[in-house]
């Protein structure tokens, strides 16, 4: 049975050694594509549509998570099964100590036949088990979609997860439109959501609007976990401030908050969150 | 207060010495008393005097003292120090000769000779004593100074060694490396090389003052070479170093971690990658050196990073250690995006 992959990886020489060291690992495995940057990652995956892909984290415009994220929503589903997703790490980066404390599996540069063997074997049970269709396509789905949250979670987290601190009652923020010289307390419970834009966050209460410079992500780890949902990769939201869910025709989820006017959308990484009871 | 009861009582035993040592001269000077008895009264003289000096100086607002080496207390500064002295010596004179007097019951008739002598004695050997106190004071302190200077040159040293050997770069060559032995073997012995010689100048040059600019530009085509394995076709580079310059001395690797910035901030984060330039050029008496890069350019909100940070700082050291206010490092914008950093320093002509 072949099998296609696609390789995105910026050093030219370490994507050419793990092509050549898959090729004795999985010969039946064609690798029909080998980007350089993450932008070219989503373009040409959802072109070609493989079955496995091996994205590595540190790559220049878009990251390996970014590209992840991104092609999760992208992907069209009804055409072909989401891809097994494999993520490419230099020894140094944090991320390798969360994936081996979540006993998740990467591949580690540069390349050791050993160790591709085991995530070889692995990833050929896990698309075999697809093609035999025994599992209904919506369960596949979701399964390979918890799978990618999981690996999105540990590899992004991975460094903000080592300064968790207590949760924040307060956002320090200046309002939207000011010159910054005065710093509001915005109380936490006031906040209905949490907007990425450009280099900035934006913070909206019910009426206002304010902006912060911390990134979602270093964000993330301060707030109350039960409290705030990422939904997307750029939106956080404060659950009690969510009114209603629609689905549109297409099966894409998006969100009403009280007192905003604008709809929320809702990643497919994240719609677990909200199936009817 | 702070009182180090080990140095009191080894203080104490050198006083005790002294006393010992005064009293020959004494018992020279009044043979009638017998040298016991000289030596008693040069205890109690010496003891009040070193009581008043040894405890008196804690009495010193710290801030006007000598910062001592073992972490006690130490000497007090300038005049404080001087007034100390002689009021532990007056107190030592007027004290310690009625105590003598009192404890060996001498009724002994003293000629207003007697008297200056024995001020004058007392005010010698107090001197002396508190001279050397002092003194030994001092160079235990000098000696505390050169060992945390020493901690810091080390230190300084190794910080360099870690700017241009970071392990990232190290590791990530290795990595390539390996996979061009499989791929490709005679550019693997030749990058190897390269690394070699990188190698050399780096853990050589955290002891060298200096080495040419001929021999600078060389190591960095090393750097720039391995980095092109790395980065393959989005990293060009030219190196432009005029011949009536190659002499030129400068300390080894001083324009690599402005390389490794250009390529880590200009090249690395963009996808099309860019070209690194390196060029030497004379202005008259000055001497200029600049790292250019056609990459993102200098985010003017962006915080300076860890390494890049480090490594710009350390460059202006390394600069101001050689050539002081003279040598300058300065960061430009360039309008096509990307970024200049440019040394320049006097040179002879």
């Amino acid at each position: 049975m072949k099998h296609n992959a696609l390789i995105a990886e910026d050093e030219p020489l370490l994507a050419q050694a793990l092509q050549a060291e898959l090729a004795l690992a999985w010969p039946e495995l064609e690798v029909v594509a080998s980007v350089g940057d993450g932008r070219s990652a989503v373009r040409e995956a959802l072109r070609l549509l493989p079955q496995v892909l091996f994205l590595d984290i540190r790559m220049p415009g878009l990251d390996g998570l970014a590209a992840a994220t991104e092609l999760a929503d992208a992907w069209p589903t009804d055409d072909a099964p989401l891809p097994q997703l494999v993520f490419v790490t230099a020894y140094d980066e944090y991320a390798t100590r969360a994936f081996d404390a979540q006993a998740i599996d990467y591949i580690l540069k540069p390349v050791q036949a050993e160790r591709l063997a085991r995530t070889v074997a692995r990833l050929k049970k896990a698309v075999a088990m697809r093609r035999s269709a025994a599992v209904p396509g919506e369960d596949i789905l979701a399964s390979t979609l918890a799978q990618w949250r999981r690996l999105l979670s540990v590899a992004g987290g991975a460094d903000a997860a080592l300064e968790s601190a207590a949760p924040l009652k307060f956002i320090a923020a200046s309002e939207a439109g000011s010159s910054g010289a005065t710093v509001h307390m915005v109380p936490i419970d006031d906040v209905q959501y949490f907007e990425a834009a450009d280099k900035y966050v934006r913070v909206l209460t019910a009426t206002r609007e304010y902006l912060i410079r911390t990134p979602i992500k270093q964000l993330m780890p301060q707030l109350d976990a039960s409290n705030f949902w990422q939904v997307h990769r750029a939106v956080v939201v404060r659950s009690d401030a969510i009114e209603s869910v629609h689905r549109d025709d297409g099966g894409k989820l998006s969100l009403a908050l009280h007192g905003r006017r604008e709809s929320i959308p809702v990643s497919r990484l994240y719609a677990h969150l909200f199936r009817a009871m | 207060m702070n009182i180090g009861w080990t140095s009191v009582a080894r203080h104490y035993l050198q006083v005790v010495a002294f006393c010992f040592v005064v009293a020959v001269v004494t018992h020279l000077i009044w043979p009638s008393k017998g040298y016991f008895v000289q030596v008693g009264y040069a205890l109690s003289v010496g003891t009040i005097t070193w009581l008043v000096i040894e405890f008196g100086r804690h009495l010193v607002d710290e801030k006007h003292c000598h910062h001592a080496g073992d972490g006690g207390h130490g000497w007090p500064r300038g005049w404080r120090g001087l007034l100390l002295t002689a009021l532990g010596i007056a107190c030592g004179f007027m004290l310690g000769d009625p105590l003598g007097d009192l404890l060996f019951s001498f009724d002994t008739v003293s000629t207003p000779r007697d008297n200056r002598l024995s001020l004058a004695i007392t005010v010698i050997a107090g001197g002396i004593a508190t001279f050397y106190f002092h003194a030994r004071g001092k160079a235990a302190n000098m000696l505390a100074k050169i060992r945390a200077a020493e901690r810091d040159a080390s230190e300084a040293k190794l910080k360099l060694l870690e700017t241009q050997l970071e392990p990232h770069m190290l590791f990530n060559t290795l990595a390539n490396l390996r996979a061009l032995i499989t791929l490709d073997p005679p550019r693997a012995v030749t990058m190897l090389d390269r690394l070699n010689s990188y190698l050399r100048v780096t853990l050589a040059g955290s002891r060298a003052l200096s080495h040419p600019l001929s021999a600078e530009f060389d190591r960095l085509g090393d750097y720039l070479e391995l980095m092109a394995v790395r980065l393959g076709p989005r990293l060009r580079y030219t190196l432009d170093l005029p011949a009536p310059l190659r002499d030129v001395q400068v300390p080894p690797l001083l324009l690599q971690p402005l390389v490794e910035n250009a390529i880590r901030h200009g090249i690395e984060p963009q996808v099309q990658g860019g070209e690194i330039t390196v060029r030497a050029r004379r202005d008259g008496a000055r001497l200029t050196l600049d790292v250019c890069d056609t990459g993102a350019g200098i985010d003017p909100d962006s915080r300076p990073s860890e390494g890049g940070g480090f490594g710009l700082q350390q460059v202006k050291e390394r600069l101001a250690t050689v050539h002081g206010d003279e040598g300058v490092l300065r960061l430009t914008r360039l309008h096509d995006g990307g970024c200049c950093a440019s040394i320049s320093f006097p040179v002879a002509s």
